[in-house]
């Protein structure tokens, strides 16, 4: 057991090699797109919206389509069946969102600098845990939405869930949900620190133990 | 011998029949034009040109003048579907035009307005896309914005013009649209004379309206005072011509009563060419005296003004031909249009060859300023222009339009009209680049054509392909009345909004958050401010006292295509209908007590039913 723990302390204490450091530096950098594009979009089509009715998802605010008027346009269209309006000022996310995906670019800045392996499991692990919290907030985010309904609403429909991903048919709507370039970002960024990760970690298991 | 001789008879009969048939009249006149029958390619030919398929889009926007229905209907082309109606000298509750306060004001007093020749704006003698100008017969001439297809101004009725049908044509650049008396009247207006002092009481009047070049904003310009005779129709000149104006004129007799006799004496009449950049000037150096409250110039005390050219009898139209050297003038009651050349105009003008005078303004002669008399056919109204030289005449007797060459005059083919047509429009074909391809025949009569709708028959628009050697008559439409002129322009020189956005929005009264909606009131004086938006106009309900003026203010906050919003009220003869984005505003006294429904007139959505609510006057 000792030796178990004397192992796992050298190897956390490796030093980080170039290829590593290079991987999280790109993982810093891949960041940089979820500031300037969206993470998610959700597209509808309707026999009377034969352009679509569009909204882009970012880290800290909603877009709608054709010049923003798409969001009034789902609202007015969502109080009949008593769904709340989307609205920004709703979606906690935003607020710490952009902070966390900078603060997650410092700490991969220090772990290249620092450039122990001990900082690259720091990230990897607590950019995983952020990756998979963001996930489930934006699935429960669509959930209370589709399943807060208001009671006294003029049309009443069945609480629903609208599409992570891919395409559902509500009502007359077809619906598409896919992430967007921010997300693709992200997940490179997952993938820049996991890759990091197995190279460093085969070059630690290569290193005579000390 | 009996069956012989029954053979003979029966051969005696037939050659009786025979004669008989012959003795008989035709039941159809030669060259009847009904489709059907053997011309089956020539059918799926036009059919195919003209089927526009559900969800496609037309080439061309028709603008048709709607007469004295005081409206401009838009057709698309060549489906010649009806595609909407700009209200402009007339209510419309369909839009609620002159209803609300803005178009109430701008209509003013007359309700009514006979509506004759749309005007496209111009930029280098070239449609721009911009604005559709429109005269009526009161002196008035209305601007409709082409950014959202609606009438922005009605400028008059102007001083001292009296019967205003040779109007709205612009100038090349659109710095001014015309305007010009069809009835001579004493002026100013309220002047009496009896019609025996016509001749030298009675006044025709030729004005400038003046246009900003940037927000198309119309003014008076300037104004000439014009011998008593009968103004028509006009057109500017282009290119080799500009600067000029060209009206034609009937009644140059200067007779009253019974004009169709008393007027079609003279074997000519005139065309009146105005020397526009010099009526302008003169006016700037404050030229003319004041009559009616603007300021009238005098050709005879400004030398070069005016200059009258002999046309055939009773001239209807005169069209100046793309590049501007040829002036076409048409005499109704002849059988040819006489084709003026600027360049001779101008030379005779130099060597002062004038056979005489009208009330002091040069007549030219005839012989020195034409280049050819073409023999078009009976009754020649108006022409259209295509590319190379082609020329398109209207004949109103012959119910016919032919086709001839510029320079050749040469008069290669002419096709039917189902009946009597007066204007004609071809694709961009009064301007310097007239694109060929389509025609439209605005014809007076359209018996027979269509099922029958009783004795108050449609008028008839017919499209011809001139796109090649031979016209081909390919559609027959049924216009609202009634077709004057119209333009057509290319689909892709305009760019309509289809909302107003908020930011454009500068209203007063506007509000777009139903949180704002309410009632204020300021002695007897009760503002609503109204927002309409799926599926509830807010307030949904609100109380006044009998007496009051109300003022109701509605903004229809949608952001969206096509949701509109009405805003009907029961018992009050109020209708208003507000667009995407904009707000409109309705004034009017509390006259009668009562509790009074009003719902949104302009189906909106699932539950636009349930979009009302309650006025109540205690």
């Amino acid at each position: 057991m000792r030796d178990f723990l004397k192992r796992a302390n050298a190897f956390l204490d490796a030093p980080l090699d170039l290829g590593p450091r290079v991987m999280v530096l790109a993982a810093a950098l891949a960041l940089i797109p979820t500031f300037t594009s969206p993470l998610y979009t959700m597209t509808m089509f309707a026999p009377q919206y034969p352009d679509g009715l569009r909204l882009f998802i970012y880290s800290y605010k909603l877009v709608g389509g054709n010049n923003g008027q798409d969001i009034p346009e789902i609202n007015v269209l969502n109080h009949y069946i008593g769904m709340r309006d989307l609205v920004s000022e709703e979606f906690g996310e935003f607020k710490w969102m952009p902070f966390v995906i900078g603060a997650f670019g410092l700490l991969f800045a220090r772990t290249v600098v620092m450039g122990k392996m001990t900082h690259l499991v720091d990230s990897l692990v607590l950019y995983v845990y952020f990756g998979a919290f963001s996930l489930w907030s934006f699935g429960y985010k669509m959930w209370v939405y589709g399943h807060n309904l208001d009671p006294k609403a003029a049309v009443k429909v069945a609480p629903f869930m609208p599409p992570m991903y891919g395409y559902k048919q509500l009502a007359n709507f077809e619906v598409y949900s896919y992430p967007a370039l921010g997300s693709y970002a992200l997940g490179a960024a997952a993938f820049c620190l996991v890759l990091a990760f197995f190279l460093a970690a085969r070059r630690a298991r290569q290193a005579p133990a000390v | 011998m009996r069956t012989i001789r029954a053979t003979e008879m029966s051969r005696y009969g037939l050659l009786a029949l025979a004669i008989f048939a012959v003795a008989c009249a035709p039941s159809a006149p030669k060259g009847a034009q009904k489709s059907g029958g053997g011309a089956t390619s020539d059918v799926a030919i036009a059919a195919q040109k003209t089927y526009v398929a559900p969800g496609d889009l037309d080439e061309y926007y028709l603008f048709s003048s709607g007469g004295h229905s005081g409206q401009v209907y838009v057709y698309g082309v060549p489906s010649m579907r009806h595609l909407s109606t700009i209200p402009v000298f007339t209510p419309y509750p369909g839009t609620g035009y002159g209803f609300d306060d803005e178009s109430k004001k701008m209509l003013g007093d007359l309700t009514w307005g006979d509506a004759h020749h749309p005007a496209l704006s111009e930029t280098n003698g070239d449609y721009d896309g911009r604005w559709l100008f429109i005269n009526e017969m009161n002196g008035r001439v209305a601007r409709i914005d082409l950014r959202d297809f609606k009438t922005k101004q009605i400028l008059g009725p102007i001083p001292n013009v009296s019967g205003n049908h040779a109007s709205a044509f612009v100038t090349p650049n659109t710095e001014y649209s015309v305007m010009a008396s069809r009835f001579s009247i004493p002026i100013p207006k309220g002047t009496v004379a009896g019609v025996d002092k016509y001749a030298s009481d009675y006044k025709g009047v030729i004005t400038g309206v003046k246009i900003d070049p940037k927000s198309g904003e119309m003014s008076f310009g300037w104004q000439i005072v014009m011998p008593p005779f009968d103004y028509d129709l006009g057109d500017a000149g282009k290119k080799a011509s500009d600067g000029y104006v060209f009206f034609t004129s009937y009644n140059t007799e200067k007779a009253t009563g019974k004009l169709e006799v008393t007027a079609s004496q003279k074997d000519r009449d005139y065309i009146a060419m105005v020397d526009w950049r010099l009526a302008e000037k003169s006016a700037a150096e404050g030229k003319g005296k004041m009559i009616g409250g603007v300021k009238v110039l005098d050709p005879k005390e400004i030398p070069g003004l005016v200059y009258f050219l002999p046309c055939g009898k009773s001239p209807h139209g005169v069209d100046v031909a793309p590049e501007g050297k040829w002036i076409v003038g048409s005499g109704k009651l002849q059988g040819v249009t006489t084709v003026f050349n600027i360049e001779k105009i101008q030379t005779a003008i130099k060597n002062k060859n004038f056979t005489g005078d009208e009330d002091g303004i040069p007549v030219l002669k005839y012989e020195d300023i034409k280049d050819a008399e073409v023999p078009v056919g009976l009754g020649p109204l108006h022409t259209q222009f295509g590319p190379d030289n082609w020329a398109y005449t209207s004949l109103f007797v012959d119910s016919a339009i032919a086709k001839w060459k510029l320079g050749t005059w040469e008069v290669v083919d002419k096709v039917p009209m189902s009946y009597s047509i007066g204007h004609l429009s071809a694709a961009e074909g009064d301007t310097v680049s007239p694109d060929g391809k389509y025609l439209v025949g605005l014809n007076k009569l359209s018996h027979g054509r269509h099922l029958s709708v009783g004795p108050s028959q449609p008028e008839s628009s017919q499209l011809v392909d001139i796109s090649e050697e031979k016209m081909k008559l390919i559609y027959d439409a049924f216009t609202e009345p009634e077709p004057h002129y119209a333009q057509m322009i290319k689909a892709d020189k305009l760019h309509p909004i289809e909302v107003y956005s908020k930011e454009e929005n500068k209203h007063p009264l506007a509000i777009w958050d139903v949180k704002d909606a309410g009632v204020t009131r300021n002695g007897n004086k009760v503002l609503v401010k109204m927002v309409a938006v799926r599926s509830t106009l807010t307030p949904t309900d609100f109380e006044v006292k009998a007496g009051d003026e109300v003022t109701i203010a509605i903004t229809n906050i949608e952001q969206t295509t096509d949701e509109l919003h009405g805003f009907g009220l029961l018992d009050y003869n109020i209708n208003i209908v507000v667009d995407p984005g904009e707000t409109k505003t309705v004034t009017f006294k509390a006259k009668k007590s009562g509790v009074f429904p009003f719902y949104c007139t302009n189906f909106c959505s699932a539950l636009h039913q349930e979009m009302q609510g309650y006025f109540i006057v205690r």
